[in-house]
């Protein structure tokens, strides 16, 4: 089946079965491979994606059900927030192997656009359903902390 | 940034020169010698040389003023890039800020692991055996740099000095950046053995900027993983696996897969059927089509319950099997009448669930191979895949890739998913591109665990409660196919609670049997120091010592004072002995492994049963610090990595099935669990040792002693939460 689909501000038309998750249209036929295949099942977060702003899971979501919703991928996150979330991250040098990054990342931009100033219980909800295997939630932590601080005062 | 992009890639491979292959391993003591002459000759031929930079096969320095470090150790998540990359820099006055890392091609003979003799990253390995070898790489090319600026200008060499990537002579007022020497510089022969720098010369190393060179790739979906290899013309395949170890293919039906959209071929190889298409998702539906019957006749069909009962009575040495002897000394066997402390513990297979799910990209063209993705024992994996093409290794061309986790799991010494997207490559053939792709079941259940292990401890204390005489018993699968299963108690006769007891007696029994073992971050040491750890709290509460002193009098007895320091600092920043609120408790513990020194002080209390870990205090002694920031990451992840196994992991079997094949089922600590980890390291001018596996094993006993502390319950068995409940 054909679908059309928006993607980071592009209108691509993609060939794909409707219950294709959104993860393989975007990895496999758009080639946008920073958005990862983790579990398959929602459970670990490498793969979210904004969906018309909100965090999703791409792996869970049908190509069918993504519908003519702005997808946002790490590829193209931008915004005041999106700034200081990548400027936090590097200079914490939040990665070990990175794999789960992106979908940190992309739940992160999402936590401080949603709430400019997260408490510790903000972060734990925003960002729990991020898996990072090498453990560098600490770190996650203060690159959050970090650039909202950024972002208020303007100098993101 | 680490951007290579758009940079051509220099060759460094020619089509003569030797491969050599020295040895297997992938931890402490688990070397087997395999350095027969003969050995070495056949792994040699066809292989192939690097065509040496100027600087040699690690440095590379480009007329755009970059320096380009070679690593021959595989970067996955430990920070090995930037640690080799700092020594080369160190040494060769480079602006850090133009320094990037790549990682070298398979060639054993050039790029090996110099404590296990073949091209492998483990054991945590990567600073120690490169210390020497990549400051004296960076320091010659810094000599090749002075004399080349010593030649042009007509000045004394030892006149000139070196600083950011720029040589200059202040006596005439000339300076050169490292771009202007280069074709001077290539013509100078490197010098065998360069000056190198005191410890007290270093401005970067054991400095704060020493920074990853990959955060930004990283963080902004850049970095190339195996996951994201895209070539011409790629296939993509997914492998129908045996529901349990030892099963295989009776038949298979492929016509319905083969009808899925996508798929262009379905046939068997030996791990199981492969279906192979030309994305992913098509891959995934034909295998889902696919008609197999497995034949299970010589299949593991026990649970885990049955395994570890089985374990026990191994254990009391009423069985067949035959136990190995790893230590012993004085007369154990006249030395345990009387009151004896005796315990056991249960633990369990663990899964690696390193985020990427394995995966491999092969290309087969008749006796040639490339294989594009994330190895971890290159030569290993070369031989491996020599032998299912009918190759030589050195016709196995490797380009390594950063790997997205691992934990050991890309250093299986069969290289099992390696080889499968071999066998796969080779039967589509004609240097076609293949991804193999594993879902995250086919991960968790494709074996490779660290071992399920029962260990039976008894010591007899003398009058003041110290140990006396100590028999350990273990059951354990051997990670090695030949050789002592010393793993299953991995440093244990060199721990100072057993070193002290006059009699000593440490036995193995290592069932054989087809579920998959291998090495999981810190190995044995997980074991070891988890029993030992735990048995010393319970020793010292016999005694009715504090932990912590009881700890220090044996360390004193034993001259052990790398142990001694790592516990003071651990305990002065603690707050050791210092009240806490009502609830919450300390637990201490010390544990050696790969040469570095770990002490750990976790607060904990029991929330419904279950602990909670709020803070974790550790001091660490790894030698020289070579990238502070970095020894502290993996202290913290190293930590998240022990916690989490600790808290939930375990992998069960049900009738020879496994249950636990996703993150609900086998679920990882998250970001609301992860306690503040402090890392203080010890100050030393000692070589630099291991922190890629060290970090893991110290906090699952620092968390039974605090339950300990709390309850008076010892712990005998892990994960201290049921998996299955939690899900």
């Amino acid at each position: 089946m054909s679908f059309t689909l928006t993607v980071n501000g592009v209108v691509h038309t993609v060939e794909a079965d409707a219950d294709t998750p959104l993860l393989w249209v975007l990895r496999d036929s758009l080639h946008l491979t920073g958005t990862k295949f983790g579990c398959g099942v929602g459970q670990c977060g490498a793969c979210t994606v904004h969906i018309d702003g909100q965090p999703l899971r791409s792996c869970t979501l049908a190509v069918a059900d993504a519908g003519d919703r702005k997808i946002t991928t790490i590829e193209a996150v931008s915004g005041p927030e999106a700034r200081a979330i990548l400027a936090a991250w590097v200079a914490g040098d939040v990665p070990q192997c990175g794999y789960c990054q992106s979908g940190q990342i992309m739940s992160a931009v999402a936590l401080l656009q949603e709430i400019p100033r997260p408490s510790d219980n903000d972060i734990d909800l925003a960002m729990n359903g991020n898996i990072c295997r090498c453990g560098t939630y600490m770190r996650i932590r203060a690159a959050i902390k970090a650039a909202s601080q950024e972002v208020r005062a303007g100098r993101a | 940034m680490d951007d290579i992009a758009g940079k051509p890639r220099r060759s460094l491979i020619t089509r003569r020169g030797l491969l050599v292959a020295g040895g297997i391993g992938g931890g402490t003591a688990l070397v087997v010698g395999v350095a027969a002459a003969n050995l070495t000759n056949i792994i040699s031929i066809g292989a192939e040389k690097p065509d040496l930079s100027a600087f040699g096969p690690f440095v590379r320095i480009t007329p755009d003023g970059w320096v380009t470090v070679v690593n021959k150790h595989q970067e996955m998540g430990q920070g090995a890039h930037v640690a080799l990359a700092a020594m080369v820099a160190e040494e060769l006055d480079a602006d850090w800020d133009k320094v990037r890392v790549e990682a070298a091609p398979a060639n054993t003979a050039v790029y090996k692991n110099l404590s296990m003799g073949m091209q492998a990253t483990g054991g945590s390995t990567a600073t120690a055996n490169a210390w020497d070898q990549f400051r004296r790489a960076g320091a010659a090319a810094r000599a090749m740099m002075v004399a080349a600026a010593a030649g042009t200008w007509q000045v004394a060499a030892s006149e000139i000095k070196v600083k950011n990537g720029v040589v200059s002579h202040p006596g005439s007022g000339r300076t050169a950046p490292f771009a202007q020497l280069l074709d001077a510089a290539a013509k100078i022969a490197p010098p065998q053995s360069p000056q190198l720098k005191s410890p007290d010369q270093f401005t970067l190393i054991g400095t704060d900027r020493v920074r990853r060179k990959d955060s930004l790739a990283k963080s902004t979906g850049q970095e190339r993983y195996t996951q994201d290899v895209l070539l011409p013309d790629m296939l993509t395949a997914m492998v129908a696996h045996p529901p349990q170890f030892g099963a295989r293919v009776e038949s298979f039906d492929g016509a319905a897969a083969r009808l899925v959209a996508g798929v262009v071929d379905v046939f068997e190889i030996p791990s199981g059927i492969a279906v192979v298409a030309s994305h992913t998702y098509a891959a995934k539906k034909g295998r889902d089509a696919l008609k197999v019957t497995w034949n299970t006749d010589k299949a593991e069909k026990r649970s885990t319950g049955e395994l570890l009962a089985w374990y026990r009575e191994i254990a009391t040495g009423k069985g067949k099997l035959k136990p190995e002897t790893i230590h012993k000394s004085g007369k154990p066997d006249k030395a345990f009448s009387g009151e004896v402390f005796e315990t056991s513990f249960d633990l369990p297979y663990l899964a690696h669930a390193a985020m990427e799910p394995m995966n491999c990209v092969a290309q087969v063209d008749g006796t040639r191979v490339k294989l594009t993705f994330a190895s971890q024992i290159q030569t290993v994996d070369q031989v491996n895949t020599a032998i299912a093409v009918g190759t030589l290794p050195g016709m196995v061309e490797i380009e390594t890739l950063s790997a997205g986790g691992s934990f050991g799991r890309r250093g299986s010494l069969t290289s099992d998913y390696t080889v499968e997207c071999v066998h796969i490559a080779k039967k589509i053939g004609g240097n076609r591109p293949v991804k193999l792709v594993w879902t995250r079941e086919d991960d968790m259940s494709a074996g490779c665990y660290r071992p399920l292990s029962h260990y039976q401890v008894s010591v007899k204390t003398d009058a003041d409660g110290y140990p006396q005489a100590w028999r350990h018993i273990g059951v354990a699968q051997a990670l090695m196919p030949v050789g002592k299963n010393t793993a299953a108690v991995e440093g244990l006769g060199k721990v100072p609670y057993v070193a002290m007891a006059t009699d000593v007696d440490i036995q193995v029994y290592s069932p054989r049997f087809p579920v998959p073992v291998s090495f999981w971050r810190s190995v044995g040491a997980t074991q070891t120091i988890m029993v030992t750890e735990h048995v010393i709290d319970q020793l010292a509460r016999r005694a009715g010592r504090d932990p912590a002193d009881y700890r220090r009098e044996i360390y004193r007895r034993m001259g052990d004072s790398r142990r001694l320091a790592v516990l003071d600092l651990a305990c002065q920043k603690a707050g050791w002995g210092k009240p806490l609120e009502a609830g919450w408790a300390r637990g201490l513990a010390v544990g050696e492994s790969f040469g570095t020194v770990v002490a750990q002080v976790a607060e904990v209390r029991l929330v419904d049963g279950r602990p909670v870990v709020r803070r974790v205090v550790g001091a660490v002694d790894c030698g020289l610090a070579v990238a502070p920031d970095q020894i502290a990451a993996q202290m913290e992840g190293g930590t998240a990595f022990g916690l989490s196994a600790a808290l939930y992991s375990q992998i069960l079997l049900r009738d020879g099935q496994v249950s636990n094949t996703n993150f609900d089922s086998y679920p990882i600590l998250r970001i609301n669990e992860m306690p503040i980890v402090e890392t203080h390291i010890l100050p030393s001018t000692n070589k630099p040792s291991g922190m890629g596996e060290p970090g893991t094993p110290v906090i699952a006993p620092a968390v039974a002693n605090a339950i300990l502390a709390l309850t008076g319950r010892a712990t005998r068995s892990l994960p201290f939460i049921d998996a299955e409940v939690v899900s």
